[in-house]
């Protein structure tokens, strides 16, 4: 109802979980894999869906790092025992209660491995900032 | 000079505003959107109404006049915005929805507008918002409580305070935080945390504290006031009644409570002074509320507690205090909310009707498991059992331990007090108990 305008706002839902995909049998995993289909089925059945991918392990991760104009790039971070970012969703929903009703929805591992979903709206990119010019404070005078 | 007329605009002004800032404010943001732009437009109208009313006097009804001003500088506000920056209304919730205001003057007393502060309570206690900051802005916006005055209650710095309902306003805004009332689905779990934050509010108020006692009994006041109203709101919910009367049940004793500044405990206050309005009102509801449940052994956390405090209001006399019901009620509180805290009240009730040394043996047995070591009421409690048994030299460290613990000073100085007590009476016993 308030949102009848079409007034609606992405959110991004992060996937947090131990990387523990290995200790899973095949039919937990299929089950976490059935589970994610059903919720990117219904979501794009109401038109909200806009995206979805499951990222590498942080086995996989590279750090890049500009300093002074060199570029650093290191291996890692690893995520050892805490939970790491394991993947995304994008939903449009009209507020928050929707969206966190759908992240509800979202598997995060396996039994044992707990996990949760981060709820982050998407504003949009920001206009580019207007250049203030600079005076000393007398200008303010 | 000019004599101020009658009723004195200012202060009508500052009555209406307290009275009825929180609904005007609910309204005005379901139709902005905005809790900045609900905010100002109130500020507006109330300067109107103050450059006004002195010399047209004060309205028949000053609540619709301040609304219905408010209502037309919002509007004001949002035409002036739109056309300075076209598209740009992306923050309204339901401007194609909002009625164009009426002429103040015209019929202001027959003003009627929907009742937005149930939508405003559950937004303000989103669980999306920390609870402190839950707390800062439902007294800042459902409250007639200034930052200043909700800084001071708490403690708080004001900037820290102002700081922390910026940021919740903030978050609302952009993580789309619903204006809304739950569905029916999450309905009791959303109430559960509008309930939790009336009730922190109301124990603020009540924790005797040495300073800013008038504050404190503000914040209780306010508690009070907006437990009335989630009674009004939602009359169905038999939590809401329990809530309300377990708050006025303790307030009718804050008078008794304090003498010179110092604690006095239920049982030795002198019950003449206790609130018996507050109290009536506090037995209706009760009752109200147990009548209502599906079933008596289903009551709610708050209608047991408050029929708790019912038990003991109801005692002309500590002796009278019928303390095998309320321990069946401590039982069954135990029942839904299995904490250490809860058992220690149902080992003290059980030390008041079965026997001091059975409720000190089940105190004894919570205790070994060291998650109330560092409770003070644990130690007090024990403390206080011992002195009931004359075991004045066991009870003597149970309340060093206790007073040590307890960070409120007038806490502290009570338990002091006893200690010096049972340090005089050295091991005499004590020939009466309850």
């Amino acid at each position: 109802m308030m949102c009848q305008r079409g007034l609606t706002m992405r959110y991004m839902m992060l996937i947090y979980t131990r990387e523990r995909a290995a200790e899973m049998s095949a039919s937990e995993r299929a089950d976490i894999y059935d589970r994610h289909s059903k919720v990117i089925a219904d979501a794009s059945a109401k038109g909200i869906f806009l995206g979805a991918e499951p990222l590498g392990r942080t086995t996989t991760a590279t750090t890049v790092r500009v300093e002074n104009g060199q570029t650093l790039i290191t291996d890692g971070p690893f995520a050892e025992t805490k939970e790491a970012l394991a993947g995304y969703y994008i939903l449009e929903c009209p507020n928050l209660d929707e969206a966190l009703e759908w992240a509800a929805r979202i598997p995060t591992g396996s039994k044992g491995a707990g996990g949760c979903i981060e709820v982050r709206p998407m504003p949009g990119l920001p206009k580019r900032p207007e250049a203030v010019p600079e005076h000393g404070p007398s200008a303010l005078a | 000079m000019a004599r101020a007329p009658s009723p004195d605009p200012r202060q009508a002004a500052e009555s209406v505003f307290r009275r009825e800032s929180g609904q005007i404010l609910a309204s005005l943001i379901r139709i902005s959107g905005s809790f900045d732009r609900a905010e100002e437009a109130l500020q507006e109208a109330l300067a109107s109404a103050l450059a006004s009313w002195p010399g047209r006097g004060v309205p028949e009804n000053p609540g619709a006049w301040i609304m219905t001003v408010a209502h037309r500088k919002l509007l004001d506000g949002l035409r002036r915005e739109r056309t300075a920056r076209e598209k740009q209304d992306s923050l309204l919730y339901e401007t194609a929805t909002a009625v164009p205001p009426p002429d103040p003057d015209l019929d202001e007393a027959g003003m009627s507008y929907p009742d937005d502060r149930l939508r405003l309570m559950f937004t303000c206690c989103h669980p999306a918002l920390n609870r402190e900051a839950q707390v800062a802005l439902t007294l800042r916006t459902l409250g007639g409580l200034s930052t200043p005055e909700i800084a001071r209650a708490f403690l708080v710095p004001e900037a820290t305070l102002a700081q922390r309902i910026v940021r919740a306003k903030r978050k609302i805004q952009e993580a789309g935080i619903p204006f809304e009332v739950p569905p029916a689905d999450r309905l009791q779990e959303r109430l559960a945390s509008v309930q939790a934050v009336i009730y922190l509010i109301f124990n603020e108020g009540y924790a005797a504290s040495a300073g800013s006692g008038l504050l404190r009994e503000d914040l209780c006041a306010e508690a009070i006031r907006l437990g009335r109203v989630l009674c009004d709101l939602l009359p169905r919910e038999a939590e809401n009644l329990g809530l309300l009367a377990l708050m006025l049940l303790h307030h009718s004793r804050r008078t008794a409570r304090m003498a010179g500044g110092a604690l006095v405990t239920l049982e030795e206050q002198d019950r003449s002074q206790w609130d018996h309005t507050a109290i009536a009102e506090g037995l209706a509801l009760v009752e109200n509320a147990l009548g209502m449940g599906p079933a008596a052994g289903q009551a709610g956390a708050y209608q047991l507690q408050a029929a708790v405090a019912a038990l003991h209001a109801q005692a002309a006399t500590p002796g009278q205090t019928d303390w095998p019901q309320i321990a069946a009620l401590y039982g069954r509180l135990l029942e839904r909310q299995a904490s250490p805290v809860v058992a220690l009240n149902h080992a003290v009730a059980v030390a008041m009707s079965v026997g001091i040394e059975e409720g000190l043996a089940r105190i004894d047995r919570l205790g070994a498991a060291g998650t109330l070591d560092s409770y003070y009421l644990f130690h007090a409690a024990r403390a206080d059992l011992l002195r009931r048994l004359g075991r004045n030299r066991e009870a003597a460290p149970a309340y060093r331990q206790a007073a040590a613990l307890a960070t409120n000073g007038v806490e502290k100085n009570f338990l002091e007090r006893r200690l010096r007590e049972v340090e005089g009476a050295g091991g005499l016993p004590r020939s009466s108990t309850a």
